[in-house]
């Protein structure tokens, strides 16, 4: 079982964080929510392990 | 021509009982007709145990209600005499295509596992399984067994003692009294039993309405399951299609909760809606439409002292997955052989506790999935919308995502883990599907097939090992079925009850799930299994 990752992980962070505007550019508010919900469900099946995505919905919540 | 939905099979007849001097006791009572009380019944007299059905009705099932079959269901009903001619008559299905929109978003195959006696799933009308069980009665009275159907027999009042219940029946020709040394509730959802006796039934009501029809065609949709999310001709809500015998096809369309139910039955309203789901120029003619609100709940317990309830009046789910009637089937395998050995003596009372533990635990899963299709199908909020639509996208690209598509997970048998009647799994690397608990999975054997060889009685299994060929343990009879992956051509016994063992000995219960299990036989272990099995130790 992994253990989530929750210290820096990406490198340049602020090319990732351009990509994630970027993709988001242009669209209606309907349109962002339902590629952020696509992207959470890639993102949760390449990390695969029930056990860290567990962490990171608790993870998530905290900030709630 | 008439429906056998119409004809009354066990119309109302006076019974001596009416005209007893004191009240007839009867060693078991079973309330309902329906499938869960008629196998219950079936179970009981082909053993010899004298049984009365009560029904205040007299006929089947009126419309299709629950129609998908499952396997194990199908085995139980093929020990109690009528599994093969319901798969004869059943359609067979094994592919069904998930629908988004006007996009077909993915297909699968259940690619039913080999070296099976039985299909992964049959449709058939409950009016038809209905009928081959009150047939199956016929034949059974026929051959001297002692079981009766009482139609037009209403149970009106119930009192529990200590040692029998007592029932008021009202009948077309006045009220009589029964006693009953055990009564089995098999009343389905709204079960009056339940209700005259107090007792609870909590659980979440889900507030949504579907519209089932049962449409006769002649049209060249294949024998598949159609399922569609969103639909043009239904928009915001789900459908399905189904193929049923008989050129009868089942429609079950979402309305959503805010309906009038009597409005939206009128052919009038009914008629357009299938016309632009199935197209204008179909022809149809409508056999049977209804409107649905369902419940998923369960009683906290299932026994009351004498009363024991099974089936959908015990618990209640969504009808996504057909775990109703197929759940209420494993109900009655479950407890039958467990009042038998009540009713001889041979177990204590306490073993019927079982019953609670096991098929609470067959309730609560079947619950839990039924409640996760229900929010898959009818998302609960705007976020759970989003959610559910991103997987319906995702799936028509990548196969990743299908797995989460959920329009019903359908029903498999329940694994009794943590039942106190198990004995500590001893098989080494056996395979998990035969654990202790488990139901044993069916394999080819020779010309035939091993399940029918496990049936309604203890079964020593050795499989390359030695072992006595018969023995008694505080009553029980166990007998030795000796098998060798010798003779095991297709190796599914090898691979599903022995994995990387070398041989095994597996104590079978007489609903056909695994007591123990180890590699080779030991006297005091296997008798202290017999005993732990049957609530004796």
């Amino acid at each position: 079982m992994a253990e989530l990752i929750l210290t820096p992980n990406i490198d340049t962070p602020d090319d990732f964080y351009a990509d994630l505007l970027a993709a988001h550019e242009g669209l209606s508010k309907e349109e962002s929510d339902a590629l952020n919900a696509r992207l959470i469900l890639v993102l949760a099946n390449h990390i695969g392990d029930r056990e860290a995505l567990a962490q990171a919905i608790t993870a998530a919540r905290a900030k709630g | 021509m008439n429906k056998i939905f119409e004809t009354p099979l066990y119309p109302y007849e006076r019974s001596p009982d009416q005209d007893a001097p004191a009240p007839v006791r009867h060693p078991v009572v079973v309330i309902g007709a329906g499938p869960v009380g008629l196998v219950a019944a079936i179970d009981l007299a082909q053993d010899d145990v004298p049984v009365v059905v009560l029904d205040d009705n007299d006929k089947v099932s009126f419309g299709s209600r629950a129609i998908c079959f499952a396997k194990r269901p199908l085995e139980i009903l093929d020990r109690l005499g009528c599994g093969q001619e319901m798969v004869e008559k059943g359609v067979k299905w094994d592919v069904g295509k998930v629908f988004f929109d006007t996009r077909k978003v993915y297909e699968f195959n259940l690619l039913p596992e080999e070296g099976h006696q039985f299909p992964a799933f049959i449709n058939l009308q409950q009016y038809y399984f209905e009928e081959y069980l009150v047939r199956r009665v016929r034949d059974l009275q026929d051959a001297g067994k002692p079981i009766e159907i009482r139609g037009g027999n209403k149970v009106e009042a119930i009192g529990t003692h200590d040692d029998h219940v007592k029932l008021e029946v009202a009948t077309p020709e006045g009220a009589y009294t029964l006693e009953a040394d055990w009564l089995i509730a098999c009343d389905g959802a709204g079960s009056p039993t339940r209700r005259m006796l107090g007792l609870d039934f909590v659980g979440r009501v889900f507030e949504d309405n579907f519209l089932i029809a049962d449409v006769v065609m002649e049209a060249d949709f294949p024998t598949e399951r159609w399922f569609w999310f969103d639909p043009p001709f239904n928009r915001g809500q789900s459908a399905l299609l189904h193929k049923q015998p008989d050129g009868v096809w089942r429609i079950d369309l979402q309305l959503g909760w805010d309906i009038d139910k009597e409005e939206e039955k009128k052919p009038e309203n009914v008629i357009p809606r299938l016309k632009a789901m199935l197209g204008e120029d179909v022809e149809f003619e409508l056999e049977w439409v209804s409107i649905y609100t369902f419940q998923c709940r369960r009683m906290e317990k299932f026994r009351h002292g004498r009363v024991i309830f099974a089936g959908d009046a015990a618990h209640q789910v969504s009808p996504f997955g057909a775990r109703g009637a197929n759940s209420g089937v494993q109900d009655s395998d479950n407890l039958v052989w467990k009042l038998k050995l009540v009713m001889q003596g041979k177990a204590p009372d306490a073993l019927l506790d079982s019953y609670d533990v096991e098929r609470i635990h067959g309730a609560d899963e079947n619950i839990l999935n039924s409640t996760r299709s229900t929010d898959f199908i009818t998302p609960k909020s705007e976020m759970s919308r989003i959610l559910r639509d991103a997987v319906l996208d995702l799936a028509e690209e990548h196969e990743f995502a299908r797995p989460l598509v959920n329009s019903g997970r359908l029903s498999v048998p329940c694994t009794y883990d943590g039942s106190p009647l198990n004995t500590a799994d001893a098989l080494e690397d056996g395979p998990a599907r035969t654990r202790p608990g488990a139901p044993c999975p069916d394999a080819p054997l020779g010309d035939g097939f091993l399940l029918p060889k496990l049936a309604g009685k203890f079964t020593l299994l050795t499989i390359d090992a030695e072992a006595p060929d018969h023995f008694e343990e505080a009553g029980i009879e166990v007998e030795r079925l000796a098998l060798s992956v010798k003779d095991d051509k297709t190796l599914a016994l090898k691979q599903r009850y022995l994995g990387v063992a070398p041989s095994a000995v597996y104590l079978i219960r007489p609903d056909q799930h695994v007591a123990a299990r180890r590699e080779s036989w030991n006297e005091n272990i296997f008798r202290a299994a017999v005993r732990r099995a049957t609530g004796q130790e």
